[in-house]
């Protein structure tokens, strides 16, 4: 697949995309709106699988394979009541699937980029690193608590507002040090990020009310 | 502590405030719980089955009074006909008391009640909030009258709801007009169009159209602009030019339509007068009115709370005890109710009821505290449903100072944003101004595109957001076939929770809107 054709199949999926969550806000749209998404997905992950530089299928179709039934495997299994928590933990595997993605292209080596590129890397990887754990550990709660694993009730530190200020500033200094050194700083974020955040209430959605 | 649960004496109610199965639940919070023999027995619950949970059957009622410390009741407490004396006068001094009290209508029961010393949380008095649907016994029992006033209906209707095409020639399906569609107007909707019937439904809140019209049913409108929602989600007064339309409407719909339910309920009022008497002889013969505001006043003219009147050769019913015809289902769903206010009560599950003011839910139930009345609650702070009120009902602000604040406001915000994209603009390569191009470009769309969304579809529009979120996949697509073994293995990994994500979430969703699917 040449690039033209990716970036062809990059907007099509896009649109699928804004079609579907379009779609998603009206009943009478909605089943059309997640079809749309599914179309979008299955165009954007055959592109990038068909570009010229992937190679490595005996790898890929086993691990798209293995994800695609669990996943469709758990979502038909699933009762309805416990659908918040399900999508709670599929949302955390995101964050999860973003850190690795993360590290991974830190590990990459970076060739014939300049000075400002490999900044705005580096800026890119640190928060994806940290916006996935964060997504990641705030989820697996979320999940937790929807599952009544833990009380429901808001863990509310001493002090918290300050420790948050305190977490920030740590964040940012480490940020900093990881632009500068250029490795061993991801560290930080992966530890960092759970605690900063504050135990927010899922809401989700408002059943049954009919 | 004990819970008791005594049989209701109020003619005529078959519902129990605890079932075998929340009898057992409620010992699991730590709870003993003694329930009066014969309690269940008209909702087909026997002792027996309340032995086998765990319950202990008490046969004196006074022994249950005296020694229970929380009594959890469907009716309010009223005198007892047997023991000659008041059910509030045997409540434990500074026991609990959990049942329907509605306060604003019995300030003699309040009196008795605050007498006792007691705590008292009343099923009518849960807050509206999301939080506390759960506990709502006032939706789960409209929910059932709602069914069987279309039960009532058909049972009173000489024809079939659904139209068939027989050998003995073809039956055109009956016509039903729902007024007000709350919970009970939305569940005889369903009950209706479930049975085949046309359903038209009226109500004065725009909001609910949709759910209206995903349940099957026509929404009748008024070529007159007004939306009636009001506080709390539910209806507030019309004005008259609205009233005369809606009469008209009515009146046109009524020489039409085989069956009418009316739920039309203004809180704190009595029930709007919708159905004349004219209307009900220009019915056909064999026609069925379903009064469920009959309890109120009735939204029909010549509704007879209670009974069963003809009139004009029309069926109205008016009923007032509907849910308690389905004891057996409204009992389920009551104890259930019961049991998570309960639930809710007890943080520890220690068996210890612990009154927790600061909670919006408990706050709101609890209408006397240690004899202390503490009813009407102060304001809750969240409303579901109901859209934020219109601006020209919000009094005392000062127009003009708002807005001058909100400009300065909006101009620091955008010096601020300006001199942001200017710094990017300086000194980024171009090859990241595409990417940061797409990134801006990207929020507003989702921000635009997710704005509007049905509240009703908040849950499956997150589910499928998180499932496009898996596009991240693409990441580790690109890196699978790196040379470095590292990489290729969190790639791996990657792959498969990232796939895991889409495949669920994209199945999950669909799963939802199973649930939306119009019959």
């Amino acid at each position: 697949m040449t690039s033209g054709l990716l970036a062809v199949s990059y907007i099509g999926a896009s649109i699928l995309f804004i079609l579907s969550l379009g779609g998603l806000s009206h009943q009478e749209t909605a089943r059309r709106g997640n079809i749309y998404g599914i179309i979008g997905m299955a165009v954007a992950i055959f592109a990038t699988a068909l570009t010229g530089n992937v190679t490595n299928y005996a790898v890929l179709i086993p691990a798209v394979a293995v994800g695609g039934i669990v996943g469709v495997t758990i979502a038909i299994r699933v009762q309805m009541t416990q659908m918040p928590q399900l999508v709670a933990i599929l949302n955390s595997l995101v964050g999860l699937a973003a850190v690795l993605v993360a590290i991974a292209s830190h590990l990459n080596p970076t060739l014939g980029l300049t000075r400002a590129e490999l900044i705005i890397l580096d800026v890119e990887i640190y928060l994806s690193v940290l916006i996935g754990i964060v997504t990641f550990t705030g989820s697996v709660v979320a999940f937790a608590k929807l599952q009544a694993l833990i009380s429901g009730r808001p863990l509310l530190l001493p002090g918290r507002n300050w420790l948050n200020l305190l977490v920030a500033i740590t964040l940012l200094w480490l940020g900093y040090e990881f632009l500068l050194a250029g490795n061993g700083g991801l560290l930080g974020p992966s530890l960092l990020g759970p605690i900063s955040q504050n135990p927010a209430l899922l809401l989700l959605g408002s059943f049954g009310l009919l | 502590m004990l819970i008791g649960v005594p049989k209701e004496v109020h003619r005529g109610e078959h519902r129990v405030a605890a079932t075998p199965d929340t009898a057992a639940r409620l010992q699991k919070l730590g709870y003993s719980v003694a329930m009066e023999a014969g309690a269940g027995a008209v909702a087909q619950f026997t002792d027996e089955a309340y032995r086998e949970a765990g319950a202990e059957i008490v046969e004196e009622t006074r022994d249950l009074w005296r020694n229970a410390d929380i009594i959890l009741k469907v009716r309010g407490p009223e005198p007892h006909p047997a023991l000659g004396l008041h059910e509030a006068e045997m409540l434990k001094h500074g026991g609990h008391l959990i049942s329907f009290v509605w306060p604003a209508q019995n300030e003699d029961l309040m009196d008795r009640l605050r007498a006792r010393n007691g705590t008292v949380l009343a099923m009518d008095a849960i807050p509206r909030i999301s939080r506390a649907q759960k506990c709502d016994a006032l939706s789960s029992m409209a929910n059932i009258a709602g069914y069987r006033a279309v039960v009532e209906a058909t049972n009173r209707f000489g024809r079939f709801f659904g139209g068939q095409t027989t050998a003995a020639g073809n039956v055109p399906p009956a016509k039903i007009m729902v007024i007000g569609a709350g919970v009970a107007g939305l569940s005889a909707i369903g009950a209706g169009t479930r049975m085949g019937a046309i359903v038209r439904a009226f109500d004065t809140r725009l909001e609910v159209r949709q759910q209206v019209e995903s349940l099957g049913a026509e929404f009748l409108e008024l070529s007159f602009e007004e939306d009636g929602s009001g506080k709390g989600g539910y209806a507030k007064v019309m004005s008259e030019e609205f009233i005369k339309a809606e009469m008209d409407l009515f009146a046109h719909q009524a020489m039409e339509v085989d069956v009418i339910i009316t739920t039309a309920l203004i809180p704190g009022k009595p029930a709007p007068r919708l159905i004349t008497a004219g209307m009900v002889e220009s019915m056909q013969d064999g026609s069925v009115i379903v009064d469920l505001a009959a309890e109120q006043g009735g939204n029909c003219e010549l509704t007879i709370p209670g009974e069963v009147a003809v009139r004009h050769g029309v069926s109205i019913i008016g009923f007032t005890d509907l849910p308690s015809r389905m004891a057996t289902q409204s009992s389920q769903l009551y104890s259930n109710n019961v049991w998570h206010l309960l639930d809710d009560l007890t943080p520890e599950n220690d068996g210890q009821v612990v009154v927790n003011m600061d909670d919006d839910l408990i706050r709101g139930a609890t209408i006397i505290q240690g004899g202390d009345v503490t009813w009407p609650p102060p304001i809750p702070t969240a409303v579901p449903i109901s859209p934020p009120p219109p601006a020209t009902e919000e009094p005392g602000e000062e127009p003009t100072e708002k807005g001058l604040h909100d400009g300065i406001k909006s101009v620091i915000t955008m010096l601020i944003g300006g001199s942001i994209l200017y710094g990017i603009g300086l000194y980024a390569p171009t090859s990241f101004m595409v990417h940061f191009t797409i990134f801006v470009l990207s929020c507003f769309v989702g921000w635009q595109v997710i704005w509007n969304v049905t509240p009703a579809l908040h849950t499956p529009l997150m589910s499928v957001t998180n499932a496009i979120s898996g596009i991240v996949i693409v990441g580790p697509l690109l890196m699978v076939s790196n040379s470095s073994a590292v990489i290729t293995v969190l790639a791996t990994a990657a792959i498969i929770i990232a796939t895991i994500n889409i495949a669920g979430g994209f199945v999950v969703t669909q799963r939802m809107l199973q649930m939306f699917r119009k019959s």
